[in-house]
C-alpha cells in the first residue's frame, strides 16, 4: 500500500515508523522542515519530500498520483483538510485522513459525509489520549485501557498483585469466582516474556495480565488481579492545555479536580471554560504549591503538559509527597523504560495511543480497530468477518479449530450488541466482530491472511 | 461650547418629540369632554412643540456627530428638560399645586417612582390621570432609548446615550447590528406586553380606563393609581394575580423578552442570568413575610394572608410601589425587608431601579470568591455568571456603583434628617425615592403621600429619583473636573 504521510512531527514520526515496518507499506513523508526529514530518513526506511504540505506541487512530487492512502498530519488543520480537499480533486486519492484537532470542526459531522469536506476520517491525537487517560482514571489499578466495539468490550492490561483472589491460583478457578461474569485471560507477561494463557496457568504476584471483558464486568476482574484500590475521589492535573483542559471537563463531574497551569493568560482561559475544577496558577513542580493544595490527599495526579521532562518530574515530586498514584505523559520510549521504579506508576505514550487508529486503515480486511500494547510490541485488533463458509477459512468452524500463529489468539467475539468470550467450542459466524490478541506484532501478515477471505 | 450648542441641538428635537406624546391626554379629555383640560394640554402640547422647533432652529448650524462624553449631559439635561415640561400640565391643570409639587410628581413619573404628592386622585380630571400613567410608560423604557428608535439623527452616539440611560452594568448587548432597530425592538416588545397587560387587566375586571392607566404603570414598574387607596379600591384577587404577573415580567430583562418573542422559544429565560433570581427571591421572601403577618395574628385568615403578603412583596420588591394594604401597620421586618429587596430585584434591562440583580449578584459572587482565594492561594477563579466570565473591570465598576450608591442614600438621608424629618421617614423616602420605588414609612409611609413633605424636602426628592433612574454615575459624571477639561 502506497502512504503519504503530511506532517513529520511526534505523530507523524510515529506513524511513518509503524507502518513502514510492515513491508507491504512504501511510506513517504513530506514536511517543511529539511532536517527533520533527513533526521528520520537516516532511521526509518521511507522517502521524504520537503515543501509545504498543501501545495499541490509539492503533493505530486510526493506522488499523490497514486497514492493509496494520505494521511495529513501536520499541526495546522487547516493545512491538513485543505491537502485532503486537493489530492480529492486532483487525483481522487481513495482514503485520506486528516488530523483536526478543533472541536469547532469535528463538532459538526455533517461537514465529513459524503460530499462535503473530502476527509473520510478524522483523529485528533489529543483526544485519543485525554479518553485514554480518562479510562485509566476510572478504572483504578489498570495500566491500559483499550476499547472495542465502541465500548462494548474493553481489553485491561495490569499488574497482579497480592490480595487479588486470583493470585496464586489456576486460571480456571476464575469461573468459580465469577460464575456469571463475562472476561476471559487474554495473556500473561511474566519477567517481561509472554506466557501463554490456558486453565492449568498459575497467576503469580507482579504478573502483567491483559483480560477482555464487557464493559460492566470489568471492575469485578480487576478485583480477581489486584486488591480493589480505594475510590478515586481527587485528582490534580498538572498542565491545562489541550488534553489537561479537556481532561478536567470530563472528570469535573464526578471527582474533585485540580489543574494546574504555569501561564497565567492560560489559565484565566481554562478556568472560564471550566465548572467545577480548581485552577491553580504556577508550577506543577513547585512543592510548595504541592503541599498548600493537599498533594498527600490525592488519588491520582495525572501530569500532561507538553514538557516530557516536565511531567516526569512533576510526577515523581507528587509521588514523594504522597500522591496515591502517579501517570505522566511520556513520548520517548527509553523514558517510559526509566520508570519502573514505581515513582510513576502509568506512562502514557500519545504516539501509541494514536497509531492504532491508522494501522486499522492500512491493514488489509475489515479491520476497525487495532490498539498498539505493550510499548508496541504486541496488538489487539478487532476485525470483522465476511463471506460464506465454503470461502472463508473461518466461518463455521469452532475457535478450537482454527489454527492461530503462534502467539495469537482469539480472546472475543462482538455479535451485534452482545460480547461473547471465546471458548474453544464457540464458532464464529459471519458479520462477527472478532478480537485478536497478538503476543508479537510480526504476526499481523498471517493473522490477516486467516481472516480475509478470498 | 460647540458640542454644547450640538447637545442643545438634539435637546431640540427632543422636545419636539415630546409634544406628540401630548396626544395621549388631549384624546382623554376629548373622550371625556373635559374642555377645560383639553385646551391645557394643547396649550402645552403647543408650547413644548414651540420651544422644541425653536431650540432646533436656532443651533442648526451646530449640528453634529455626538462624542461618547456628550452622551452623559444630554441624557441628564433631556431627563430635566422634559421633566419640566411635563409638569406644566399638573401646575394648569391641578388647581392649589405649587411648582415644586409640580415637578415632583412629573419627576415621580418618568423615573417610574409612583410616589405622589396629590390627594383626590379619584377626583381628577381622567386626562390628568391619563397623563400620570402615560408618564410612567413614557420613562419605563426611557426617553432616549424612543428617541434613538426613531430619531435617526442621533446616528452612531445614539449607542453611547442608549448606554448613559440604559439601567444595569452590562450595555454592549446589542440585539441587533444598529442600535436604532436594537432601540426599535425593546419598544416593540414593551408595546406589545403593555396591550397584554391591559386587555388581561380589562378582562380581570377593571374598568376600561383603569386599565388603560394601570397597564402604563404595571409594566414600567411605576406605582401610579387612579385611586388614592391603589390597587385595594379594587380589592380584586383576580386583578391583584394578574399585576403580580406582569410586575414579574417587567422586573426581567426586555432584551430576554425580545429573544423570547422574536424565537418564540422559552430557553432565552433559562439562559438569563438574573431572571430565576427574581423568583427564588421573592418566593422565600412572600413565604417569610407571610409567616411574620401570620403567627402576630394580624389577618384572620392564612389565605387572606397570603394574598396581601404576595401582593405587596412584589409591588414594592420589584419598584412599582402599588399596595393593598397599610403595610406600615405591619410588623417593621416585613416593610423594612420589602424596600430592602427594592435595592435588588430588578434585572438589568428592565423597567425597574435600584442596585439591580446583576450587580447583586456580581458582590455575593465576588465575597465568595474572596473566601475560596484565601482557602487557595495561587487559584485562578473568575467571577462568572451563568457560566460567563466577568471581566474584573465591569467587577470594580460595579463595587464603585454600589459604593456610591450608599453614599448617596446616606448623604440623602442626612439631608432629610437636617431639614427635621424623622429618621425611619427619612431613610426610606431615601431608599424608595433612588430605588423609584414609591411610598417609604413613616409620615410617606402607603397610608399618607408625599405631599407632608416641605418644599426643600420635595426637591431631595425629586433629586433622588433622577439619581436612581439614569444610575448616579451619568449624573455625578458631571460635576467631575475630567468631564469638563478637553
Amino acid at each position: 500500500m502506497k502512504v503519504l504521510i503530511l506532517g513529520a512531527g511526534q505523530v507523524g514520526r510515529t506513524a511513518a515508523q509503524n507502518l513502514a515496518r510492515e513491508p507491504a507499506n512504501e511510506v513517504t513523508v513530506v514536511d517543511s522542515n529539511e532536517e527533520v526529514l533527513r533526521d528520520l530518513q537516516s532511521r526509518v526506511d521511507v522517502r521524504t519530500v520537503a515543501g509545504n504540505a498543501s501545495f499541490p506541487s509539492v503533493l505530486v512530487a510526493a506522488g499523490i498520483a497514486d497514492t493509496d492512502l494520505l494521511v495529513a498530519l501536520t499541526s495546522s488543520d487547516e493545512v491538513n483538510m485543505i491537502a485532503c480537499e486537493i489530492a480529492n480533486a486532483l487525483y481522487r486519492t481513495p482514503t485520506k485522513i486528516a488530523r483536526i484537532r478543533a472541536g469547532e470542526y469535528t463538532s459538526h459531522d455533517r461537514l465529513f459525509t459524503p460530499g462535503m469536506l473530502a476527509v473520510d476520517v478524522w483523529i485528533n491525537p489529543e483526544q485519543l489520549v485525554t479518553e485514554y487517560i480518562e479510562r485509566l482514571i476510572r478504572n483504578p489499578g489498570a495500566l491500559q485501557v483499550v476499547d472495542f466495539a465502541d465500548g462494548r468490550a474493553r481489553l485491561v492490561g495490569m499488574l497482579a498483585r497480592r490480595g487479588g483472589l486470583l493470585v496464586g491460583q489456576q486460571l480456571r478457578t476464575l469461573k468459580d469466582h465469577m460464575p456469571n461474569a463475562d472476561a476471559r485471560i487474554a495473556a500473561i507477561y511474566r519477567n517481561g516474556r509472554f506466557v501463554p494463557p490456558d486453565g492449568e496457568t498459575v497467576v503469580e504476584e507482579d504478573d502483567e495480565i491483559f483480560f477482555v471483558a464487557a464493559r460492566d464486568h470489568i471492575q469485578r476482574m480487576m478485583n480477581e488481579i489486584t486488591r480493589a484500590e480505594g475510590k478515586v475521589r481527587k485528582v490534580i492535573i498538572a498542565g491545562g492545555g489541550h488534553i489537561g483542559f479537556r481532561l478536567a471537563q470530563l472528570l469535573e463531574k464526578d471527582f474533585q479536580v485540580k489543574l494546574i497551569e504555569r501561564n497565567p493568560d492560560r489559565a484565566r482561559r481554562v478556568s472560564e471554560r471550566l465548572e467545577n475544577t480548581i485552577v491553580l496558577g504556577g508550577d506543577a513542580q513547585d512543592e510548595e504549591l504541592l503541599i498548600e493544595e493537599n498533594v498527600d490527599d490525592t488519588d491520582v495526579f495525572a501530569a500532561v503538559t507538553n514538557s516530557e521532562e516536565a511531567n516526569v518530574l512533576s510526577a515523581m515530586l507528587a509521588k514523594r509527597l504522597g500522591a496515591r498514584k502517579t501517570l505522566a505523559i511520556i513520548n520517548r520510549p527509553s523514558y517510559g523504560e526509566l520508570m519502573d521504579n514505581r515513582s510513576i506508576d502509568i506512562a502514557v505514550s500519545p504516539p501509541t495511543v494514536t497509531i492504532g487508529s491508522l494501522l486499522a486503515r492500512v491493514r488489509r480486511g475489515d479491520v476497525v480497530r487495532v490498539h498498539s500494547l505493550r510499548r508496541g510490541s504486541a496488538e489487539a485488533l478487532e476485525t470483522v468477518v465476511h463471506g460464506t463458509q465454503d470461502r472463508s477459512r473461518v466461518i463455521g468452524r469452532s475457535i478450537g479449530d482454527i489454527s492461530m500463529p503462534n502467539g495469537a489468539s482469539i480472546i472475543a467475539l462482538v455479535r451485534g450488541e452482545k460480547v461473547v468470550m471465546a471458548h474453544h467450542d464457540t464458532l464464529i459466524e459471519t458479520e462477527d466482530h472478532v478480537i485478536v490478541f497478538l503476543a508479537d506484532r510480526r504476526q499481523v501478515e498471517a493473522v490477516q491472511k486467516l481472516f480475509h477471505s478470498g | 461650547m460647540r458640542s454644547l450648542l450640538a447637545i442643545v441641538n438634539v435637546l431640540g428635537a427632543l422636545l419636539f418629540l415630546f409634544a406628540a406624546y401630548y396626544l395621549l391626554p388631549v384624546i382623554t379629555a376629548l373622550v371625556y369632554g373635559e374642555t377645560d383640560e383639553l385646551w391645557v394640554f394643547l396649550q402645552c402640547a403647543a408650547a413644548t412643540a414651540v420651544a422644541g422647533a425653536a431650540l432646533l432652529l436656532v443651533t442648526r448650524r451646530h449640528r453634529a456627530e455626538l462624542k461618547p462624553r456628550d452622551g452623559y449631559l444630554l441624557v441628564s439635561l433631556s431627563w430635566i428638560a422634559v421633566t419640566a415640561a411635563a409638569a406644566v400640565p399638573f401646575l394648569l391643570g391641578v388647581p392649589r399645586l405649587s411648582f415644586t409639587d409640580a415637578f415632583f410628581e412629573s419627576m415621580s413619573g418618568l423615573s417610574t417612582t409612583g410616589s405622589t404628592v396629590m390627594t383626590g386622585l379619584d377626583s381628577l380630571p381622567h386626562a390628568v390621570n391619563m397623563w400620570r400613567c402615560a408618564l410612567h410608560w413614557l420613562g419605563g423604557m426611557g426617553i432616549i432609548v424612543l428617541a434613538v428608535a426613531v430619531l435617526p439623527l442621533l446616528g452612531v452616539g445614539g449607542m453611547q446615550m442608549y448606554r448613559a440611560e440604559a439601567p444595569g452594568p452590562v450595555k454592549d448587548a446589542k440585539l441587533t447590528p444598529r442600535i436604532t432597530e436594537t432601540a426599535k425592538a425593546l419598544w416593540l416588545s414593551y408595546a406589545g406586553m403593555t396591550a397584554v397587560c391591559i386587555l388581561a387587566l380589562w378582562g380581570a375586571g377593571m374598568p376600561g380606563f383603569d386599565a388603560i392607566c394601570h397597564g402604563f404603570s404595571v409594566m414600567s414598574l411605576g406605582g401610579f393609581s387612579t385611586h388614592d387607596a391603589s390597587v385595594g379600591w379594587f380589592n380584586s384577587p383576580l386583578i391583584e394575580f394578574v399585576m403580580i404577573l406582569f410586575m414579574l415580567l417587567a422586573s426581567i430583562n426586555f432584551s430576554t423578552h425580545f429573544m423570547a418573542l422574536r424565537k418564540g422559544e422559552f430557553s432565552a429565560y433559562r439562559r438569563d442570568p438574573e431572571a430565576r433570581w427574581v423568583f427564588v427571591w421573592l418566593g422565600a421572601s412572600v413565604v417569610a413575610v407571610t409567616l411574620a403577618l401570620w403567627l402576630p395574628g394580624i389577618y384572620p385568615d392564612l389565605l387572606g394572608t397570603i394574598r396581601h403578603s404576595a401582593f405587596n412583596v412584589v409591588a414594592l420588591a420589584t419598584t412599582s410601589g402599588f399596595m393593598t394594604e397599610d403595610y406600615a401597620q405591619w410588623p417593621i421586618f416585613a416593610p423594612m425587608w420589602m424596600l430592602f429587596l427594592s435595592c435588588v430585584i430588578p434585572n438589568t434591562g428592565s423597567t425597574g431601579g435600584g442596585i439591580k440583580m446583576f450587580r447583586a449578584l456580581i458582590m455575593i459572587k465576588q465575597a465568595f470568591r474572596e473566601m475560596f482565594v484565601l482557602v487557595h492561594p495561587a487559584a485562578v477563579a473568575p467571577l462568572k455568571i451563568a457560566g460567563q466570565a466577568v471581566p474584573n473591570r465591569v467587577i470594580y465598576s460595579v463595587l464603585a456603583f454600589v459604593f456610591v450608591y450608599f453614599m448617596t442614600v446616606l448623604l440623602l438621608t442626612f439631608t432629610l434628617l437636617a431639614s427635621g424629618m424623622d429618621f425611619i421617614s427619612a431613610f426610606t423616602a431615601t431608599i424608595a425615592s433612588v430605588n423609584n420605588a414609591g411610598p417609604g414609612l413613616g409620615t410617606v409611609g402607603p397610608a399618607s403621600n408625599y405631599g407632608v413633605l416641605t418644599d426643600f424636602q420635595t426637591w431631595v426628592c425629586a433629586l433622588a429619583m433622577l439619581l436612581g433612574r439614569i444610575e448616579i454615575f451619568t449624573f455625578l459624571i458631571l460635576f467631575t473636573p475630567s468631564f469638563w477639561r478637553k
